[in-house]
């Protein structure tokens, strides 16, 4: 499409002037008239046996209105947590999460019963009234003993504790390892991390009884997933349900799925006949929110000589928590995405989800992305470090260069230039210069290391085709674009952003698309009521899915403008010219009319016959293809050798998501995409008790969510290669920075630490295990201080 | 989270919040910036029957300088120390450890008396008193720093005493504090603060033991004329440092050596 | 018990009956209405519920309403005095925020710095700010966000001087 005014334009961001000032509006924001709070009492257990709860003292304390178990919620709520096919149709086992424990917990935090107050003070009151007399039972906490036979189980009712099982072959992988003459094993951990959007979740839940018809106010990246469930869980057809979700405070995955509070909400309005609020505090976000990652990857790489990539073989074993996330399998995209933007001959990976007392893992921002990639990155580094390579160059033999092309599972990256951007990367790194200076630092007894990462991923969730085998859904995205009777324009979209800017980009689609100001069009979206169905915003998908349904809307109208100008100049219809948003007949361009003009006329007598007034449109669109964007990180770090601390000295990024409509945004999509994958490579990890399975890293004091002071100054550049998949040519790129970063960041700490003889970190890479390494890491070539942890 | 009730008066001189504390009893509590005391409460770890507000109680809010000594009022914000003029002549490491005392707000909020009277080993104003010899100036006495802190969390102070001011020597020799954290407002995993006095060279443990320690081995060593280097190696001498999520007691201990040096490298 | 406090937000009196155990923030956003703060922890480490007591940036989750009787705050809401302060359009400006939840504490705490030290460095900027929490932004952009408010002000302040000098 021509390049217009709107789309690639740095233009500052609607969303921001309510923001700044104070004035949006958060779900703690809201209240309803008669409305009530809940509390939520949990589990201080990894895994016991309820005997039995006393509700008595709470139910009768000041300002309570109700105390609520799972017996109550039974009347009212019926089913389970949905559990989605994510890639692995064939479960193993896929156990019912009724939304509160009934008779057994099996993760710190796992609700057991509710207090209703008439202000959340006296919510927390009460809560710790509530008596619950526990039977304390051994914690599954560590992933291969949980695989083990006879192990001791998460539920008592289980047969084990295994939730699938999967190979995906990508090849013949025998016949590639066959070939070849080096090959390198790796233990690869991700820890378990919090999430963290800064807003924490929430929901108001009203029942009207007279109508019987239910209101969720929440903060969530998928209103209509939580309108299908919810809805369904209090036996309510979507038509009586409304979910509304105004101003999101982050989500990174954490917010794309329906939760216990969100149902439990909804019954206890409903058995109450109130509104009911309820907040999460920071504490309770730490357990009762899911977590990402947690898994374990053993590693085989095999090469030629000469650095030819042949076979990349490995197992994850994925810590699940104790109840399937509803998207908990996705992450088992690693095996499919871990051949990253390199030709092999095979690749295999198997995936096994296992269970333990733990909350439940599920999508966090890349979702089983990050974990591919930075397997693949650091198999292929480990390879040039034995084969005595440099990692630039054994990345440049392995490049992928023809595209479309098709990946070992028949994925078909849609187009690329992977030596492009890592050659700029290179060049403002200057990379040669590092390399000296590297070596100049450490004749001095400094430790400087350069770590690379080139990634390609996955997004644009996603069409129908290559993923309805596999993940069992469509997950297309809608639209309606509406021009009013003088002109304006509503855009209602089933996307739903929580810090992307969508107001702002889809609006600079639809000027451009339809040659309407852009201030006269106006985005609405996080409410069921007055938008289509959605899939919501995550997987980087709203622009390449939800964006491209705006603008095929668009098309849409301006087809029928088109008519509606035939009609009104009484000229055929293919003598129409339409230039931004003003319509003439071929040659006389100056009897034009707007699309103001022509919407007015829509709305008015006189059409002609067959015509139906109006003029708006509906697009529910299912991509042909994902979206690949690629790109070449490079970080620099020096690591003190007396303290084992790492300061990041430089990030390079240097990414490729297609064509940019508002590059502003896509900067800081990048940048904070980066903070979260640096910030997982150096700093977070949530840990667990072994035995006991308490949560130790319970506060913002032991969870590191590094501050400004921790974060280096991001040089990100960008190179533009179109995406062929959908016709404003462009990618995703919310998550690529995240995808990137870990790779990037701990290839340049092992890259400082080789001196050392050490060949592989864990993450984080903590000082203490840095220090432990450069004593011990040159030993036998294997990395005893870090590479052999079992619990993710 | 949500505090448990409590009861709550203000006091406006040093005897009316040591009756208030006599009238309360043993779950009383003083608040003062609250940074410390106000999360635990939220978290429910705290649950005092009152809180006695001393932020405005008269006089606890001077710096002062006399024979030879700096004393800070109880009730002086961090903020105001790393600020103060006086402080910066008069013991530029006490601004300076200030400055890194938590973050800008809770130094805006957070109080001399609270870090001392709190006694957390990771109270960086504990190590420097222990250091330098300072006395903790209270309702009823005047204590030795040397024998204010007494164990994990637990200092001299009597349930009724209200600590008024710190009282440190005047001094203006080389210095430096070492405070090892990931994230800068961290608390530390392990802090060392150095100051050269006319009597020789002072040194100072954070986070190192279950409450501040003073680093006489170190002191001796360099008394002996031993290189920052020689000294160091004397630093791990009486440190109990214990495992914690944030790193183990052997990493703190290896810490300790490090960060002796390189403050007394940066301090000469 | 309660007690009637009487302190100046934003400008205006008021005089209200709290519990002792009332949060200074549950105050502003409950009995207020001033819902521009934020709680985003509770261990006061995020920062997102800044506001200004008596011109200082303070951590309104980690105080009592009781305790600022008598005194003066100051909200996101209260701010700008007219239109939006230099820090609001310098976030604006240079995309410092994106789910915006924390950006009304950072914005506090950065009016508290610039107040202070109207021209600071990188490094005081990176002072000023170490008490607030932000997952979206990775910071790079709420470092050029307060430096071009701190450049836009001093250039205010000083329309026929020389540009002022910020950090790099």
């Amino acid at each position: 499409m021509a390049v217009t005014s709107m789309i690639g334009a740095r233009i500052q961001r609607r969303e921001d002037p309510r923001l700044v000032t104070g004035h949006g509006t958060y779900i703690d924001d809201i209240t309803r008239p008669h409305m009530v709070h809940m509390a939520v009492v949990r589990s201080p257990y990894a895994h016991a046996a309820i005997r039995s709860i006393d509700v008595s003292r709470a139910r009768s304390a000041p300002g309570v209105v109700a105390a609520l178990t799972a017996a109550d919620f039974r009347t009212v709520l019926s089913g389970a947590v949905p559990v989605t096919n994510s890639f692995v149709a064939d479960k193993k086992q896929v156990p019912d999460q009724f939304f509160i424990a009934e008779g057994e917990v099996a993760y710190q935090g796992e609700p057991v019963a509710v207090v209703v107050a008439g202000d959340r003070y006296a919510a927390a009151d009460a809560a710790q009234l509530v008596h619950v007399d526990y039977e304390p039972l051994p914690a599954v906490m560590d992933l291969e003993k949980a695989m083990a036979p006879g192990a001791a189980l998460v539920k008592r009712d289980r047969p084990d504790n295994i939730g699938w099982d999967t190979v995906f072959a990508g090849g013949d992988i025998d016949a590639a390892f066959a070939e070849a003459e080096v090959t390198v094993k790796e233990r690869i951990t991700q820890q378990r991390l919090f999430p963290v959007p800064m807003e924490g979740r929430g929901c108001i839940a009203e029942f009207d009884e007279y109508d019987n018809h239910l209101t969720i106010w929440t903060s969530t990246q998928v209103p209509h997933f939580i309108r299908l469930f919810v809805g369904g869980g209090m036996g309510l057809a979507e038509s009586q349900v409304r979910v509304i979700s105004h101003d999101v405070g982050g989500g990174f995955g954490s917010k794309l799925r329906p939760y216990p509070e969100e149902y439990l909400a909804c019954g206890a309005s409903k058995l109450l006949s109130r509104p009911v609020k309820w907040i999460e505090e920071r504490s309770e976000n730490l357990v009762a929110t899911t977590h990402g990652r947690g898994q374990i990857f053993d590693v085989e790489v095999a090469a030629k000589r000469d650095g030819t990539l042949l076979g990349l073989r490995f197992t994850q074993i994925l810590d699940i928590g104790a109840y399937h996330g509803v998207f908990s399998a996705f992450q088992a995209v690693a095996c499919l995405i871990a051949g990253g933007c390199y030709g092999w001959k095979a690749v295999n990976g198997r995936s096994i989800g296992v269970f333990t007392n733990r909350t439940s893992t599920d999508p966090y921002r890349g979702a089983g992305r990050p974990e591919g990639t930075h397997l693949c990155e650091r198999a292929v580094d480990l390879m040039a470090r034995e084969l005595g390579m440099d990692p630039v160059e054994i990345r440049r033999k392995n490049f992928v260069h023809d595209f479309p092309h098709p990946n070992n599972f028949g994925l078909v990256y849609d187009s690329g230039d992977y030596d492009k951007t890592l050659n700029r990367a290179l060049e403002i790194a200057d990379y040669q210069g590092l390399r000296r200076r590297q070596q100049e630092m450490r004749a001095q007894g400094r430790y400087l290391g350069i770590g690379l990462c080139t990634y390609v991923e996955i997004c644009g969730l996603g069409p129908s085709g290559p993923t309805a085998a596999a993940a069992g859904v469509a997950l297309v995205e809608s639209s309606t674009v509406r021009v009013h009777p003088t002109g304006s324009v509503t855009v209602n979209v089933g996307t739903h952003a929580h810090g992307q800017g969508h107001d702002t980009t889809f609006a600079q689609i639809v000027a451009d698309g339809l040659g309407v100001p852009y201030e006269s069009v106006d985005i609405r979206h996080g409410d069921t009521a007055d938008t289509p169905f959605g899939y919501g915003t995550y997987g980087s998908r709203s622009l390449a899915v939800g964006g491209i349904s705006i603008l095929k809307s668009c098309q849409k109208v301006v087809e029928k403008a088109r008519r509606l100008a035939a009609h009104v100049f009484e000229a055929a219809e293919e003598d129409i010219v339409h230039e931004r948003g003003s319509y003439h007949v071929k040659g006389s361009p100056d009897n034009a009319k707007t699309i103001g003009e022509l919407a007015f006329a829509a709305h008015g007598a006189g059409l002609p016959e067959g015509m139906e007034h109006g003029l708006e449109a509906v697009t529910y669109f299912d991509p042909p293809n994902f979206v690949w964007p690629f790109g070449a990180h490079i970080c620099v770090v020096e690591v003190d050798q007396h303290t084992g601390a790492v300061e990041v000295q430089r990030y390079i990024a240097v990414d490729d998501c297609g064509n940019v409509i508002n590059p502003m945004i896509v900067d800081g999509q990048i940048h904070g995409g980066i903070a979260q994958g640096l910030s997982q490579a150096l700093f977070e990890e949530v840990r667990y008790d072994d035995e006991s399975g308490q949560l130790l890293t319970g506060t913002f004091l032991d969870y590191l969510v590094p501050t400004i002071a921790e974060m280096p100054h991001f040089e990100t550049d960008r190179t533009v290669t179109p995406s062929p998949t959908n016709e404003l040519g462009v990618k995703g790129i919310g998550e690529a920075g995240t995808i990137a970063a870990s790779a990037a960041v701990i290839n340049a700490v092992v890259d400082a630490l080789s001196p050392f003889g050490v060949r592989h970190v864990e993450m984080p890479a903590r000082p203490d295990r840095i220090l432990e390494l450069i004593h011990n890491g040159g030993g036998d070539g294997h990395n005893p201080g870090a590479g052999r942890e079992v619990t993710a | 989270m949500i505090p448990a009730p409590f009861d709550y008066v203000t006091a406006a001189t040093v005897d009316e919040a040591v009756g208030h504390l006599q009238r309360f009893g043993d779950d009383a509590k003083l608040i003062a910036g609250g940074q410390s005391l106000v999360p635990l409460m939220r978290l429910r770890l705290a649950q005092p029957s009152a809180l006695v507000d001393i932020s405005r109680m008269r006089g606890a809010d001077a710096i002062t300088r006399e024979d030879g000594h700096l004393s800070v009022g109880a009730g002086v914000h961090h903020a105001d120390i790393e600020r103060s003029p006086a402080v910066r002549d008069a013991l530029p490491l006490l601004a300076a450890v200030a400055h890194e005392v938590g973050d800008n707000q809770v130094r805006n909020l957070g109080t001399m008396g609270g870090v001392i009277a709190h006694g957390d080993a990771a109270g960086d104003y504990c190590a420097l008193a222990l250091m330098l010899d300072a006395e903790i100036v209270t309702s009823k006495r005047r204590h030795a720093a040397s024998g204010f802190f007494k164990d994990v969390f637990t200092t001299a102070l009597e349930p009724d005493e209200v600590v008024t001011a710190v009282r440190f020597p005047v001094a203006t020799g080389a210095h430096a504090y070492q405070k090892f954290r990931r994230r800068l407002f961290d608390w530390a995993i392990a802090g060392v603060m150095v100051q050269r006095t006319e009597a020789g060279w002072r040194v100072g443990y954070v986070n190192l033991g279950p409450t501040a320690v003073r680093g006489a081995g170190v002191e001796q060593a360099l008394a002996q004329g031993a290189a920052p280097a020689e000294a160091a190696r004397r630093a791990t001498q009486g440190l109990e440092p214990r495992d914690d999520v944030r790193a183990t007691a052997a990493y703190k201990r290896h810490l300790a050596t490090v960060l002796t040096q390189r403050a007394l490298e940066s301090a000469a | 018990m309660k007690r009637t406090i009487k302190v100046t937000v934003n400008g205006a009196s008021r005089e209200d009956e709290v519990e002792p155990r009332l949060l200074l923030v549950h105050y502003l956003r409950e009995t207020l209405g001033l819902t521009g703060t934020h709680v985003g922890c509770d261990t006061s480490q995020c920062g997102a519920c800044t506001v200004h007591l008596d011109g200082r940036a303070v951590k309104s989750c980690s105080l009592f309403a009781v305790q600022v009787d008598g005194r003066a705050i100051t909200t996101i809401e209260g701010l700008a005095t007219d239109g939006m302060h230099a820090l609001q359009q310098g976030f604006w400006d240079e995309h410092g925020l994106q789910c915006g939840f924390c950006t009304p504490g950072f914005i506090m705490a950065a009016a508290q710095l610039l107040a202070d030290n109207p021209r600071p460095t990188d490094a005081e900027i990176v002072k000023g700010l170490e008490g607030n929490l932000c997952r979206c932004t990775g910071y790079e952009n709420i470092m050029r966000a307060v430096r071009s408010a701190a450049a836009a002000t001093a250039a205010q302040a000083a329309p026929a001087a020389a540009p002022a000098t910020v950090g790099g």
